[in-house]
């Protein structure tokens, strides 16, 4: 019954939100003093300042985070600079409170202003007070209830969710009731109006509810940024979630889509109070960080290969099947226990097989694998690495992906992640990275980051019945009608980059927005879909980006798409069982600069390698890597693990060889089809790799000439990791049919040998003397009873 | 005596060096018949290379040499060749001494026991002649080093060449020192492998000790063991594992009590009976044993099925390297043939064996008893076990 009193609560404040944020802000009441309502006003003016046509050249400082500046540790949470609408308006609220302000402030340096003002008891406590007011409610929402109820088995989820959320609630209920006293005090004040009537105006909730508040001093600050105010007794922590999706259009004529959804929370999970209260930050997630004492983590699902040659790069890479990474904080004792308790506890999470993560398939890279958050930590036996090349992923594990965003599969861009369409694609990942990230440039304190994200890239063929003609409806089966409630930004991105007067492929509706952006070395252009702007869905309320291309007359040749700079190869060379050798070919298309890569293979041990036969050869030469970290592999406890440092040579391919000798494994080792072969995981390169921003040495175009001499060290070079195919390899298997007949067999010829060697040691040679027959021994018997000679 | 064995010597490592010089070379190495994952070359030269890296060769799973192999080829890597061609030379050697020691002790008892009266009249034609005995010496060293078993193990560079010359040198010695027990501590150590010289680094001999004993890597080789293991139930492993490695140790205190007066034929069935029993055995180890089998040349009248057991070491030997391809490469046989014929290699030389034990029992049993037995009635008698 409380589950489903629940249940009811969250769509009815779903159901408000989009009422709220449809009939715009200006129903918002004052509710705290009289002197708020001036600034909430002007706030709302400031908000709906045209965000769109205002200057396209403000948004090319910086796109929100992408995985080429995945190395880059030091600017992992702050990048959001070019996030037009809330950071306009807080900043225009800002200079009007006659605070200094810089001119770009960062969302770092606001929430250093305002942090600490708003506790999480209060949050707790006012969604509760709704919650039983809104109870009185419930009966009239129940129909809306069933219209918003299609997906049953996804809500009964939920259900269960709520139901434990609630019983939590409910037992901190009494504590949150004596802050309450507290805060309506501190609420009195003054200074602190101002801060509320500003969150007031960013609350998405109807305002109807707030009326009927008894206790309406505390609002809860359901979205965007909570407002500055003095710092109340618990610890601060705000949350803040951003979604995106970047469609990129690919030159085979397949699409790619890439989702990012972005938590960042300002919780200390390390500290010593123990986080309890959850908002936007999925609850399993961050008792998992807290219980294991995990610094980072970073896991991914993948079904099929990225083809780089003919997609080029991926906004964020991994391999196929599942790959899972994580450093531990340095107070972990037992690296290794908790590690195995994690992956334990992951495979439940994730309904994936990675409990199947054991010593035998768990690295510890040197170099290869550095923190992406903050942190300068060195000591690498605290970050374990495991890839499960094997694993499918589908469906199962797709739902409880869904189910750490904060809006669900409910409402904003998450909507468009249906698996009857996610997974009839030729490319489909999706990962959880979770890191440490400052909360301002002086990174006093950090926040917690969690990067969801979700790739898929749709054949021409078989998903686009071979017309090159794309829509959201198409790809998805859905459209967009609305923004993620809870979420500060929520854009869509096309990237156009290819098409800058509209040539190649015609983009409806129509966007005015643009913003530029260096992404993994490439100046890409974008258009920007907002949807936080009503404007954006248009008269149908609904969005469905149309990408059609004008190549009915073949005269229009799709530009060359440029090579990747970085690219590999990976293949078993050899034929036969009994052994083998890994060819690793790592091309290097920079036409002029010469650059190191890091490869890592993990090779398991029944692929027996042999380090004396590595050779390393470009161009016909000997290239010998300037490092090697070589961990031999033991017998059913852990697998071999090679790094190197290798220079390519410009416009060079690179050939790693390595000879291994394939084992004969006990006949329960093996896979139930053994004849499959064994999956040995993807080889991963890291390297900077020269942008080709920074080779177009020659281009003054629009830049002055004192700018263009030196590359500019922000767009030199950019991370980016490969990987490689996973191989598949053949082992030699018993028969497994054999096993009583190999017993038996063996077991008689041991027999047959301690036999022989038994009678000749224990018995000596006699004459054979033959026994007398069975009637003369009867007889001699009866005539030894008559006393006879016997015979 | 000395001519001879030079030229024996010179021709076994003209032969040895021909074949270093071919492309064979390399297929022998690789062949699992000849190499077993204790003493390929492979692993050797991977050692050194980890030691180059810094790597501590026994922190993988592909090293299982003893120390002093290492700094052996540390200083001989370039030297490896012949290094193994002396090796087998000197092994040749030791053993042509001490079987020429062995004779003349041989021939010395004999004279007593004749000069004593404790040879039955009958047995004359058991007495053996120092004409029969002059070139016993000289073929033990052509069995050794004419035998293509000991041949393609030096070719392929394997390490159980230098295992088998370190045990000639010890039987060698112990032919000098006449000392029986001492040669029984020589064989006993034989079975660790030599390996307990280097006790001293514990850890690496605990590991090397527990490598021979689990059986861990079941790469296919000419033992009973890997195609067992391998099919092993889970939960019988340990069983089975302690029943089949007790064979190695098992028979040797009831051997040396029955070969008391006789302590080479003791070394004999004890090298023989470790090369079969042993978890990873090569055709190496093979060639120690079969070398003896001139020294007990005066026992073939008493052999029950020399015919047939050569017949089959010979086939097996000739069908190893087609069953493994047909298995391995043309994936037209499965493990199983491969499996049958290591079975059958395995009971031919335990068939050899106990025919050699036999034979020498029964020599043994004539030379007091008389070689013509008669029963009580005077009709012939038939000699049994009992």
């Amino acid at each position: 019954m409380a589950a489903r009193r629940c249940l009811g609560l969250w769509f009815f404040l779903i159901t408000l939100c989009v009422v709220s944020t449809g009939a715009d802000v200006l129903h918002t009441t004052p509710v705290t003093g009289t002197e708020s309502s001036a600034a909430g006003t002007e706030t709302v003016v400031a908000r709906e300042l045209p965000e769109a046509p205002s200057d396209p050249g403000e948004h090319t400082a910086a796109e929100p985070t992408r995985e080429g500046e995945q190395n880059d540790r030091t600017r992992g949470g702050e990048q959001t600079l070019g996030q037009p609408t809330r950071e306009e308006e807080q900043e225009q609220e800002k200079t009007r409170e006659g605070e200094q302000t810089p001119a770009q402030p960062t969302r770092e340096e606001e929430e250093e202003e305002e942090e600490q003002e708003q506790t999480r008891g209060e949050e707790e406590f006012t969604r509760e007070e709704e919650e039983e007011e809104l109870t009185r409610e419930e009966e009239e929402l129940t129909t809306e209830e069933e219209e918003l109820t299609r997906e049953e088995e996804e809500q009964t989820r939920e259900e269960e969710e709520l139901t434990t959320e609630e019983e939590e609630l409910t037992t901190e209920e009494e504590e949150l009731t004596r802050e309450e006293e507290e805060q309506t005090r501190e609420e009195e004040e003054e200074q602190q109006t101002t801060a509320q009537q500003e969150e007031q105006t960013k609350r998405w909730e109807a305002t109807e509810l707030e009326e009927e508040h008894v206790h309406d001093a505390a609002v809860p600050p359901l979205a965007g940024d909570p407002p500055a105010a003095d710092p109340p007794s618990p610890p601060p922590s705000k949350d803040d979630f951003q979604e995106e999706l970047v469609i990129r259009p690919l030159h085979s004529g397949d699409i790619y889509a890439s989702f990012q959804f972005r938590t960042v929370w300002d919780a200390d999970f390390m500290g010593d109070q123990k986080v309890s209260h959850y908002r936007l930050f999925p609850k399993s997630l961050g008792q998992v960080i807290t219980k294991f004492s995990v610094r980072e983590l970073h896991i991914s699902f993948t079904q099929g290969y990225w083809r780089t040659m003919q997609w080029g790069q991926p906004y964020l890479p991994s391999p196929p099947g599942a790959e899972l990474w994580v450093w531990f904080q340095d107070t972990v004792t037992d690296v290794d226990g908790t590690w195995k308790e994690l992956t334990n506890v992951l495979s439940g999470i994730f309904c994936a097989s990675l409990n199947f993560i054991d010593s035998t398939n768990t690295v510890q890279p040197s170099a290869s694998f550095k923190p992406l958050g903050i942190g300068n930590v060195t000591d690498h036996s605290f970050l374990r690495y495991a890839t499960l090349p094997r694993e499918i992923v589908c469906t199962e594990n797709l739902t409880p992906w869904k189910k750490l965003l904060p809006c669900g599969s409910k409402a904003g861009l998450s909507v468009l992640l249906k698996s009857e369409k996610l997974f009839h694609s030729t490319f489909h990942s999706q990962a959880v990275h979770v890191r440490p990230v400052c909360q301002d440039p002086q990174c006093r304190t950090t926040s917690m980051e969690l990067r969801q994200t979700l790739n898929v890239v749709f054949d021409l063929h078989t998903s686009g019945q071979g017309k090159r003609e794309w829509s959201l409806f198409k790809m998805f089966s859905r459209t967009l009608t609305e923004a993620c409630p809870l979420a500060s930004s929520s854009k869509v991105y096309v990237d156009v980059t290819d098409n800058p007067q509209g040539e190649q492929f015609e983009l409806s509706p129509a966007t005015p927005l643009l913003t530029q952006a260096v992404v993994l070395g490439d100046r890409r252009t974008y258009s920007v879909y907002d949807l936080t702007q009503q404007a954006s869905f248009g008269s149908s309320r609904s969005l469905n980006m149309l990408l059609r291309w004008k190549n009915s007359h073949n005269n229009v040749v799709p530009p060359v798409m440029l090579r990747p700079l970085l690219h590999s190869e990976r293949y078993v060379a050899g034929y036969g069982l009994q052994a083998g050798e890994i060819h690793t070919l790592i091309y290097n298309h920079h036409p002029y600069r010469a650059f190191p890569v890091l490869l890592l293979s993990a090779v398991p041990w029944y692929l027996r390698l042999y380090i004396h036969t590595l050779t390393v050869s470009s161009k016909g030469k000997d290239n010998r890597p300037s490092y090697i970290h070589y961990q031999p592999s033991k017998d059913r406890e852990r697998p071999h693990l090679l790094e190197m440092l290798l220079q390519l040579p410009p416009n060079s391919v690179t050939e790693v060889t390595v000879e291994f000798e394939r084992a004969l494994l006990k006949w329960t080792e093996y896979t139930p089809d053994p004849n499959h072969g064994f999956y040995v995981g993807s080889s991963v390169i890291s390297a900077l790799v020269p942008s080709v921003v920074a080779m177009d040495t020659n281009s003054t175009l629009d830049r002055p000439l004192f700018s263009s001499f030196f590359p500019c060290k922000e767009e030199a070079s950019y991370f980016m990791r490969v990987y490689t195919e996973p191989l598949l390899v053949n082992l030699p298997t018993p028969d497994f049919s054999m096993p009583y007949n190999v017993i038996c067999l063996t077991c008689t010829v041991v027999a047959v040998g301690y036999g022989s060697l038994y009678n000749l040691l224990t018995r000596t040679f006699q004459v054979d003397e033959p026994s007398p027959g069975l009637a003369k021994r009867i007889a001699n018997v009866i005539r030894r009873f008559r006393g006879v000679p016997l015979l | 005596m000395a001519a001879p064995l030079a030229l024996l010597l010179i021709v076994a490592v003209t032969i040895r060096a021909a074949l270093f010089r071919t492309s064979l070379a390399n297929l022998i190495s690789e062949r699992v018949e000849v190499v077993s994952p204790l003493n390929a070359w492979k692993r050797v030269v991977e050692g050194l290379a980890l030691l180059d890296l810094d790597i501590s060769p026994y922190s993988g799973d592909v090293f299982h040499e003893t120390p002093m192999v290492i700094y052996l080829f540390h200083f001989l890597m370039d030297y490896a060749e012949i290094t193994f061609m002396l090796a087998d030379c000197l092994t040749a050697v030791a053993l042509y001494l001490a079987v020429k020691d062995y004779n003349k002790q041989v021939f010395r008892k004999q004279k007593f026991a004749l000069e004593a009266d404790r040879i039955p009249m009958d047995c004359l034609e058991l007495i053996r002649s120092p004409t029969e005995m002059y070139y016993i010496p000289l073929k033990v060293a052509m069995f050794y080093l004419l035998n293509p078993f000991t041949i393609v193990s030096c070719v392929a560079k394997c390490t159980c060449g230098l295992n088998n010359a370190v045990i000639a040198l010890f039987i060698l010695s112990t032919m000098r020192g006449g000392c029986l027990i001492y040669g029984l501590f020589t064989v006993a150590s034989a079975g660790l492998y030599t390996k307990l010289d280097f006790a001293l680094l514990s850890a690496i001999f605990l590991a090397l000790a527990t490598y021979h004993l689990s059986v861990p890597d079941l790469t296919p080789n000419i033992g009973l063991f890997w195609y067992f293991f391998a099919e092993m139930f889970d939960h019988f492993r340990l069983f089975f594992l302690c029943v089949f490695q007790i064979n190695v140790f098992f028979y040797t205190l009831p051997l040396s009590i029955k070969l008391k007066e006789h302590p080479v034929f003791l070394i004999f069935m004890q090298i023989a009976l470790i090369a079969i029993f042993k978890s990873y055995p090569t055709v190496g180890d093979l060639s120690l044993y079969m070398a003896f089998l001139p020294v007990w040349n005066h026992l073939y009248r008493f052999l029950r099925n020399i015919f047939l057991v050569s017949c089959v070491l010979l086939a097996c030997s000739a069908l190893f390297p087609v069953l493994w391809h047909l298995w391995i490469y043309a994936g037209s046989a499965n493990s199983n043939f491969y499996y049958a014929i290591t079975l059958l290699f395995s009971v031919a030389q335990i068939l050899l064996v106990s025919d050699y034990f036999y034979a020498f029992l029964r020599r043994e049993h004539h030379l007091t008893n008389g070689l013509y037995l008669k029963k009580k009635d005077g009709s012939e008698a038939t000699l049994v076990l009992k």
